[in-house]
């Protein structure tokens, strides 16, 4: 599982108020190389929560990855952001797309249901009594 | 064989030797991936070639979401079958996988992404596996969480077999419930065999753009086929006995064999039915030399 689809999952655990942001525990975590595309980021990045994104790289241990607040978006997609090492762009992109979390957890904040992560794919099935 | 919805409830019947029988048969995979283009196309996503996020639900062993990866998109795929995902993982297939129940909801946040496909999945909506499912209620989650994902003027386009009219009806009902907009678009309608239904969903009002497509196969010349038997067989019809009733050597056999007319006829039958048929020349259904 990426970050980027945890950043738009939300639990639906019945009790839950929004279910959003699953605490992610990661137990381990790969880096995958994936080619940038910046049409898409840009796309994408409105869509984001940038809160519980950078909550989910430190849950994974990358406290400077990303800053705390999100950068303007100019800075973001400036003129050749994209082919500089270490520039926002790159770090959103490495974020969103290349950290695939193997195994762990992700806990749901209302009911503190846990949803296990095995192989890099989460359990999101609930039992009879939670729909 | 029975339909797999009539054998087993999806997570039990897509255990592991059928979902390894499901991805290694090429007829299987060549169906899907003529499916999941077909879907892609009534998806209508704007051609500016910017890749999209997008939704997979029921993938399976991921066949589908390989052709949303080759057009260049990412994409998040559901599934009931933990079987079926071991072996998109063994696949590498490029999207991301849930273990998930469609039924239950899909648990994502509102208006994030941009476009849905699912391959013959939803039908299995309308079973109830268990005592506690009720086919409505789950119609109802699962349309309901998909309009909520979904962004303002995006698609979803889902192909599903309908055991019968009622099911069919029982689909869109929810779906048009749920606030979208659409309808059923049904390609290759005459064959039992290509015929594909799928339902084209649009989040948010019917406008001008977002009307239906058509279905393939769907042409003009929709007659029945019995309709123009009676041409040059009046005076049979009159007499109202059926030829076949008649004793063998009273049957009147034609001299010229079944003729032009015909063999047209049934060359336009098949290419309704979606079959490749050669092109009508003026070689066709020609005479031929009489040979001893």
């Amino acid at each position: 599982m990426r970050l980027l689809t945890h950043n738009m999952l939300a639990s639906n655990v019945r009790g839950a108020t929004t279910g959003y942001p699953l605490k992610l525990e990661a137990a381990k975590w790969v880096t995958k190389e994936v080619e940038l595309n910046a049409d898409f980021l840009r796309g994408l990045l409105p869509k984001i929560d940038w809160r519980a994104l950078v909550a989910a790289t430190r849950a994974l241990g990358l406290p400077e990855l990303l800053p705390e607040e999100q950068p303007p978006e100019e800075e973001i997609f400036a003129e050749g952001a994209a082919n500089v090492e270490g520039s926002a762009i790159r770090r959103i992109h490495h974020a969103l797309l290349e950290i695939h979390v193997q195994e762990g957890s992700l806990v749901c904040p209302d009911t503190s249901r846990c949803f296990p992560i095995d192989k890099g794919i989460p359990n999101m099935m609930l039992h009879e009594d939670e729909v | 064989m029975p339909r797999p919805e009539f054998q087993a409830p999806p997570d039990v019947f897509y255990n592991e030797s059928e979902a390894r029988k499901y991805t290694t048969s090429s007829r299987i995979i060549e169906i899907q991936s003529r499916i999941s283009e077909r879907a892609l196309e009534l998806l209508a996503l704007p051609n500016d070639g910017v890749p999209k996020l997008l939704l997979d639900i029921g993938c399976g062993s991921g066949l589908s979401g390989e052709t949303l990866t080759e057009h260049g998109h990412q994409w998040i795929g559901y599934d009931i079958s933990k079987s079926m995902l071991d072996v998109a993982l063994e696949r590498e297939t490029e999207g991301d996988l849930l273990l998930a129940d469609m039924g239950q909801g899909l648990g994502l946040r509102p208006g994030v992404i941009d476009g849905a496909i699912s391959i013959s999945a939803v039908q299995w909506l309308c079973n109830a596996d268990k005592s506690s499912h009720d086919p409505r209620l789950r119609l109802k989650a699962f349309f309901g969480s998909l309009y909520r994902c979904l962004a303002k003027g995006a698609r979803a386009v889902l192909q599903f077999y309908a055991d019968n009219v009622k099911q069919s009806e029982m689909i869109v009902t929810f779906a048009m419930r749920a606030g979208f907009a659409g309808g059923v678009v049904v390609d290759w309608p005459h064959s039992s065999k290509a015929k594909k239904s799928y339902l084209v969903l649009t989040c948010g009002p019917p406008l001008i753009s977002t009307s239906l497509p058509k279905g393939k196969g769907e042409n003009g010349e929709m007659c029945s086929d019995d309709d123009d038997d009676s041409s040059d067989e009046d005076g049979e019809k009159t007499v109202g006995i059926y030829e076949r009733n008649r004793s063998k050597k009273r049957q009147k056999t034609k001299k010229n064999g079944k003729g032009k007319d015909w063999l047209l006829k049934k060359k336009e039958q098949m290419r309704r039915r979606g079959h490749d048929v050669p092109a009508d020349t003026k070689y066709t259904g020609r005479k031929r030399k009489t040979y001893f």
